[in-house]
C-alpha cells in the first residue's frame, strides 16, 4: 500500500463511523425513528428538551465542570513544571504521577468518593475522637450541587495525563536551553519557564488540553459517581433518556445529545478566546521585562496541589485494595471488622475469563493505531501531506463528540451492513478512540524531531525507509512506547464502545467492572478496579523502563 | 457461498411451508433436541455478585443436563438489552440476534411487547409451568400488563423496609414513617426515581395515602390525575426536607442505598426482596442488627421474568434455561438467602414430596419475615403510573439544585 494513501485511509476509518453515527443520532433528534413509527421530521424532541426543568442547571454543570477542571488541571501542571522541573523532587514526583494515568477514571472516582464522603476514611480517622461523631454527619460533600467533587475527581485524573503530555513535549521544545537563557537574563525559575518555555510547549499540548476539556464535559461514569444528580450533568441525563424503557424518550435523548455537541463546540470556542486573552496578557508580561524574586510561594502551592491530586488517587487505590479484602466494615472503624479473601476467590475466575480478550483487544487496537499514526506522520514528512489544522481536528472528532451521541448510530449502521459484533468489530471500534490519543501523544514529538538527522542519514546512503526504521523510530523510542501505553490504557478503559459494538458478547475487564459498579458493591469494585489498574499499569512501566534500558548509554535520547 | 445461502434462506422465507418453523414449545422433545449444543446469551443485570453466582450455577446445570452453554452478558441496565434488540430490528436483522434471553419485568417488558420485539408465546407450554402457583403469585400479569406467555416467571419479590435495630424500632405504616423521619432527619432516603426501586417507594407511598387504591390498576386517567396524586406530593413535600442530605442528593441504585445503610449514613431503607437483608448480612455487607418490617396495609409485590427476543439465535436453548429456572432445584437454591434469597413462584403444596423437601430445610435468615408476617402482596399499579409519577417526581424533586 502506498504511504500516500495512509492519511486518507485513516480519515475514512475514523470519520466514517463517527459521521454515520452522528447521522443516526441527528435523525431521531429531528423526530425520525422509524422503528417506533416516527417518520415525520419535526422539532418536538427539542421542545420536550427545553421543557425539562433541569436543563439550565445541567447545561451550567457541564460547562462549569468541563471548563473548570480543564483550566485547573492545566494550571497545576504548568506551575508544577515551571517551578520544579529539573529538580530532584520533580523527578521523584514524575515517577509517582505517570503511573496514575493508567488508573481507570471510575476506579479513581470511587476511591476519592470513599475518602471524602461523610462516612469516608477521612471522617472515620477523625471520629469519634476529634469530631464526636458516632454516626456520619449529614453533609452534602460527594454529589454536591456545584459539581466541586466532580471537578476534583476529574482534576486528579487529568493532571497525570497533561503532565505526561507536557513531559513528552518538553524534550522537543529545547526547554533546557531556552530556560537557561531566560534565567541568565535574571528571571527566577518559574518566570523563566513560563516566559520562554511555556509558549512552545503549549502549542504542542493544545489538542490534548482540548480533549481534556471535551472529555470533562461529556464524561459519564465519573459524573455518575461524584457529580450531582438533582439534576445530573447533561451527559448523564442523555444516557438516562437513551436508556429509558419508553422508547420515545430516545428522541429527547438524541435532541439532548445534539445540544451536548453544540455545548462542546461552544466550550472549545470559549477556551479559544481564553487562549487569546492569556496570550495577550503573557506578551505584555514578557515585554514588561519585570524581574521578581520570591516565586517560592507559587512553587509551594503548585507542589501541594499536585501532591494532593496524586495522594488522592493513591489513597483511593489503597482504600479500594482494603475494600477488596474487607468483610463487614462499620462506621467509624478505620479498618474492616474482618479481613477475608472471599471477594478475590469469588471474582478471580471471572477476571481470568476476560483477561485474555481484554489484552488481545487492547494490543490489537493499539498496534493498528500505532501503525496508522506512524504511517500518517511519515507520509506527512515525506510527501508534505501535512494535514491542515482543520484536518487534524477531524481526527479528534471521536474524542470531541459525546460517545453516547454517536455510538448507538454506529451500532445501527453495523447491523445494516451485516457486520457481526465480535472481537474484530470491537477492536475496530476501539481504534476510533485509541488512534487520536496515540496520534496526540506521538504527533508532536515525531514532528519536532530534528530532520537534519535524516539529512545526515540520507547523505550516508540510507533510503527513506531505512531512515524511518533505523534512525527516527529508535530515537523516538520513548514517545512511541508512551503512545502505545496511552493507547493500551485507553482501550482497556472503553466501556460504551465495547458494550454496544460487541453486542454485549465481548466481555472485557471494564464491561464487567462497570456492570458490577452499577451495583455499588465496594468489595467487587475494589477487586475489579485493581485488576483494571494493574492491566493498564504494565505498559506504562514498560514505556518508562525500556528506553532507560535501551538508552542507558545515550542520555540525550531519554527525554520521553 | 454465503450469498447463495442467503438467497436460499430468503426464498425459503417467501414460500409458505418452506420456512423453518420456530421451535415449538409444545413439542418439548424437539426443543431439547434443538437446544443441545446451543449457546444461550442471557442478558441480565450484573450488578450483584450473588445473582451472578446464581446464574453461573444455572449455566453449569443446563450444560450438564441439556448440553446448553449459558453465557451471562452482564448489564448495568436492562434497557441496554432492549436498545440492542431495537437496533437489530431497526437494521432489519430479524434472525441471529445477539440476545437469547433477558431478565426483564415491568416497563421494559411492556415496551418490548408493545413493539413486537419478543418471541412467543412459550411460557405456559414449558413443562415446569405445571408447578407454578398461577393462582397465588403474580405470574400472569406484569405490572397489570398480561404476560400472554411472552415471558416466563422465575422469582417473586415483595417490598420490605430494612432498618437497623440498633437505631430504631419497626414503623407501623407510611404515616409513622413520615413522623419518624421528621423526628430523625437525615436518616432515610430512597433510590432516585426513575430508578426502579425508588419509583417503587413512590408507588408504595401512593398506596399508603390513597383512600381507594383501585384506580392504580387502570391506566392513568388525565382527568382525575392531579387530584388523585395530590396527597402523594403533600406527603413527599413533608418528607423531603427530612431525607438524607435534605433530598439534595439521592443514592442512584438500590445497592448504593444498602451501602449507605452499611456505612451508618441512614437507618432505614427500602428493599424489593424480603431475603435481601439476610443475604447481605451473611455476605458481610450489612450489620447483623438489620431487620425488616412491612407497613400496615401491605406492600407491593411482583415477579421477575425471563423473555426471549423475537430474533434470538437460540430460542430453543433459551426455553430450556427458562424451564430449568422453574425447576424445584433452581427455585430452592434461589430461595436460600445463602445464595439469593428470592421468593419462589412455585406452588409448594403441589410439589411431589421429594422436591418439597428441598424447600423445607432452608433457613430464611435472621432478618427475613415469615410468609405470614409478610402478608399479602399488593398488585403493581399499571405501568403508566410508574412512568407518570416518576416523571412528575423528577420535575418536583429531581432538579431542585
Amino acid at each position: 500500500m502506498s504511504l500516500r494513501a495512509v492519511p486518507i485511509l485513516t480519515l475514512v476509518l475514523l470519520l466514517g463511523p463517527v459521521l454515520a453515527g452522528l447521522a443516526g443520532t441527528l435523525a431521531p433528534a429531528f423526530g425520525i425513528l422509524p422503528v417506533i413509527g416516527r417518520v415525520e421530521p419535526g422539532l418536538d424532541a427539542f421542545a420536550a428538551l427545553l421543557a425539562w426543568p433541569g436543563l439550565p442547571a445541567a447545561v451550567r454543570l457541564s460547562l462549569v465542570t468541563g471548563l473548570g477542571s480543564a483550566a485547573l488541571s492545566l494550571a497545576i501542571v504548568t506551575l508544577l513544571v515551571a517551578c520544579w522541573s529539573g529538580t530532584r523532587s520533580f523527578a521523584a514526583f514524575r515517577r509517582v504521577l505517570s503511573p496514575l494515568l493508567s488508573v481507570p477514571h471510575a476506579a479513581a472516582a470511587f476511591g476519592l468518593a470513599f475518602l471524602i464522603a461523610p462516612s469516608g476514611l477521612i471522617v472515620r480517622a477523625l471520629s469519634p475522637g476529634l469530631t464526636g461523631w458516632t454516626q456520619p454527619p449529614d453533609l452534602l460533600i460527594v454529589q454536591d450541587g456545584a459539581g466541586l467533587s466532580l471537578m476534583a475527581g476529574l482534576v486528579v485524573k487529568e493532571v497525570p495525563f497533561l503532565l505526561l503530555m507536557v513531559l513528552a513535549a518538553l524534550g522537543q521544545a529545547d526547554a533546557a536551553r531556552a530556560e537557561l537563557v531566560a534565567r541568565s537574563l535574571g528571571h527566577d525559575r518559574p518566570a523563566a519557564w513560563l516566559k520562554a518555555v511555556f509558549p512552545p510547549v503549549y502549542a504542542q499540548i493544545r489538542l490534548p488540553v482540548l480533549v481534556v476539556l471535551a472529555f470533562s464535559m461529556t464524561v459519564v461514569d465519573v459524573a455518575m459517581i461524584l457529580g450531582p444528580n438533582t439534576p445530573p450533568t447533561l451527559a448523564v441525563q442523555i444516557l438516562r433518556w437513551m436508556n429509558a424503557p419508553d422508547l420515545a424518550m430516545r428522541l429527547q435523548g438524541a435532541a439532548a445529545a445534539t445540544l451536548q455537541l453544540a455545548l462542546v463546540c461552544a466550550a472549545l470556542g470559549l477556551w479559544w478566546l481564553g487562549e487569546r486573552a492569556v496570550a495577550r496578557l503573557g506578551r505584555a508580561w514578557v515585554w514588561s521585562g519585570a524581574r521578581r524574586a520570591g516565586g517560592q510561594g507559587t512553587a509551594a502551592v503548585a507542589l501541594v496541589l499536585a501532591g494532593i491530586a496524586a495522594a488522592a488517587v493513591l489513597a483511593g487505590l489503597a482504600v479500594l485494595a482494603i475494600w477488596s479484602v474487607a468483610g463487614f466494615w462499620r462506621f467509624p472503624g478505620v479498618w474492616p471488622d474482618a479481613i477475608t479473601l472471599r471477594n478475590w476467590m469469588r471474582h478471580g475466575p471471572g477476571v481470568a475469563d476476560v483477561l485474555g480478550d481484554t489484552v488481545l483487544i487492547a494490543g490489537a487496537a493499539t498496534g493498528i493505531a500505532l501503525a496508522l499514526a506512524i504511517g500518517c506522520l511519515e507520509a506527512e514528512h515525506r510527501h508534505g501531506l501535512r494535514m491542515r489544522v482543520r484536518g487534524q481536528w477531524l481526527l479528534y472528532l471521536p474524542l470531541l463528540a459525546p460517545q453516547v451521541a454517536f455510538l448507538p448510530g454506529v451500532q445501527t449502521w453495523m447491523l445494516i451492513l451485516g457486520i457481526k459484533g465480535g472481537v474484530a468489530a470491537v477492536v475496530a471500534a476501539h481504534v476510533l478512540f485509541v488512534f487520536p490519543y496515540v496520534f496526540l501523544s506521538l504527533g508532536d514529538p515525531f514532528r519536532a524531531w530534528d530532520t537534519r538527522q535524516a539529512t545526515v542519514a540520507h547523505s550516508l546512503g540510507a533510503g527513506p525507509d531505512r531512515v524511518l526504521w533505523a534512525v527516527r523510530l529508535p530515537m523516538l523510542l520513548a514517545p512511541v512506547l508512551t503512545a502505545a501505553a496511552v493507547g493500551f490504557a485507553v482501550s482497556v478503559g472503553q466501556y460504551l464502545p465495547t458494550l454496544l459494538i460487541g453486542g454485549g458478547r465481548v466481555p472485557t475487564v471494564t464491561t464487567e467492572a462497570v456492570a458490577l459498579a452499577s451495583g455499588g458493591d465496594r468489595r467487587a469494585i475494589g477487586v475489579w478496579a485493581l485488576v483494571q489498574t494493574g492491566l493498564a499499569l504494565l505498559p506504562f512501566a514498560l514505556a518508562i523502563g525500556l528506553p532507560r534500558l535501551a538508552w542507558r548509554n545515550r542520555k540525550g535520547l531519554l527525554h520521553g | 457461498m454465503t450469498m447463495l445461502k442467503t438467497l436460499i434462506a430468503a426464498a425459503a422465507a417467501l414460500v409458505p411451508g418452506w420456512a423453518v418453523a420456530d421451535p415449538d414449545p409444545a413439542d418439548w422433545a424437539s426443543v431439547l433436541e434443538a437446544a443441545r449444543g446451543q449457546t444461550v446469551y442471557w442478558n441480565a443485570w450484573g450488578g450483584s455478585p450473588v445473582t451472578n453466582d446464581f446464574i453461573a450455577w444455572v449455566g453449569r446445570r443446563v450444560a450438564e443436563d441439556h448440553g446448553v452453554t449459558l453465557e451471562h452478558v452482564k448489564l448495568s441496565d436492562t434497557a441496554d438489552a432492549v436498545a440492542r434488540v431495537l437496533a437489530e430490528k431497526q437494521a432489519g436483522q430479524d434472525k441471529g440476534g445477539a440476545i437469547d434471553l433477558i431478565w426483564i419485568n415491568g416497563p421494559n417488558f411492556a415496551a418490548m411487547k408493545e413493539a413486537g420485539l419478543l418471541f412467543g408465546p412459550f411460557a405456559e407450554q414449558l413443562p415446569n409451568w405445571a408447578l407454578v402457583d398461577v393462582a397465588g403469585k403474580p405470574v400472569r400479569a406484569d405490572f397489570t400488563v398480561p404476560t400472554d406467555g411472552m415471558e416466563s416467571p422465575w422469582a417473586t419479590a415483595q417490598v420490605v423496609f430494612m432498618y437497623d435495630s440498633a437505631d430504631m424500632a419497626p414503623l407501623a405504616d407510611m404515616g409513622a414513617l413520615l413522623d419518624w423521619a421528621q423526628a430523625n432527619p437525615g436518616r432515610f432516603t430512597y433510590p432516585q426515581p426513575p430508578d426502579f426501586l425508588g419509583t417503587t417507594f413512590l408507588k408504595q407511598a401512593l398506596y399508603g395515602v390513597l383512600d381507594d387504591p383501585s384506580v392504580l390498576l387502570r391506566p392513568v386517567d388525565e382527568a382525575g390525575y392531579d387530584d388523585i396524586v395530590a396527597p402523594l406530593w403533600a406527603y413527599l413535600d413533608a418528607l423531603t426536607p427530612n431525607l438524607w442530605r435534605q433530598g439534595r442528593a439521592y443514592p442512584q441504585t438500590g445497592p448504593r442505598q444498602i451501602q449507605l445503610l452499611a456505612d451508618g449514613e441512614i437507618s432505614l431503607a427500602i428493599s424489593f426482596s424480603p431475603g435481601e437483608a439476610s443475604a447481605a448480612i451473611a455476605n458481610g455487607q450489612l450489620p447483623d442488627t438489620v431487620r425488616t418490617f412491612v407497613p400496615a396495609g401491605g406492600t407491593i409485590g411482583n415477579a421477575s421474568f425471563v423473555a426471549i427476543p423475537y430474533n434470538a439465535t437460540a430460542p430453543a436453548g433459551a426455553m430450556v434455561v427458562a424451564n430449568f429456572l422453574l425447576s424445584a432445584q433452581a427455585q430452592a437454591r434461589a430461595l436460600d438467602p445463602a445464595n439469593l434469597g428470592y421468593g419462589t413462584v412455585l406452588d409448594l403444596g403441589a410439589l411431589p414430596d421429594g422436591e418439597r423437601a428441598l424447600f423445607d430445610g432452608i433457613d430464611l435468615g435472621i432478618a427475613t419475615l415469615s410468609p405470614a408476617e409478610l402478608g399479602p402482596a399488593l398488585p403493581e399499579p399499571h405501568p403508566s403510573w410508574m412512568t407518570r409519577i416518576a416523571a412528575d417526581w423528577v420535575g418536583r424533586y429531581g432538579v431542585a439544585n
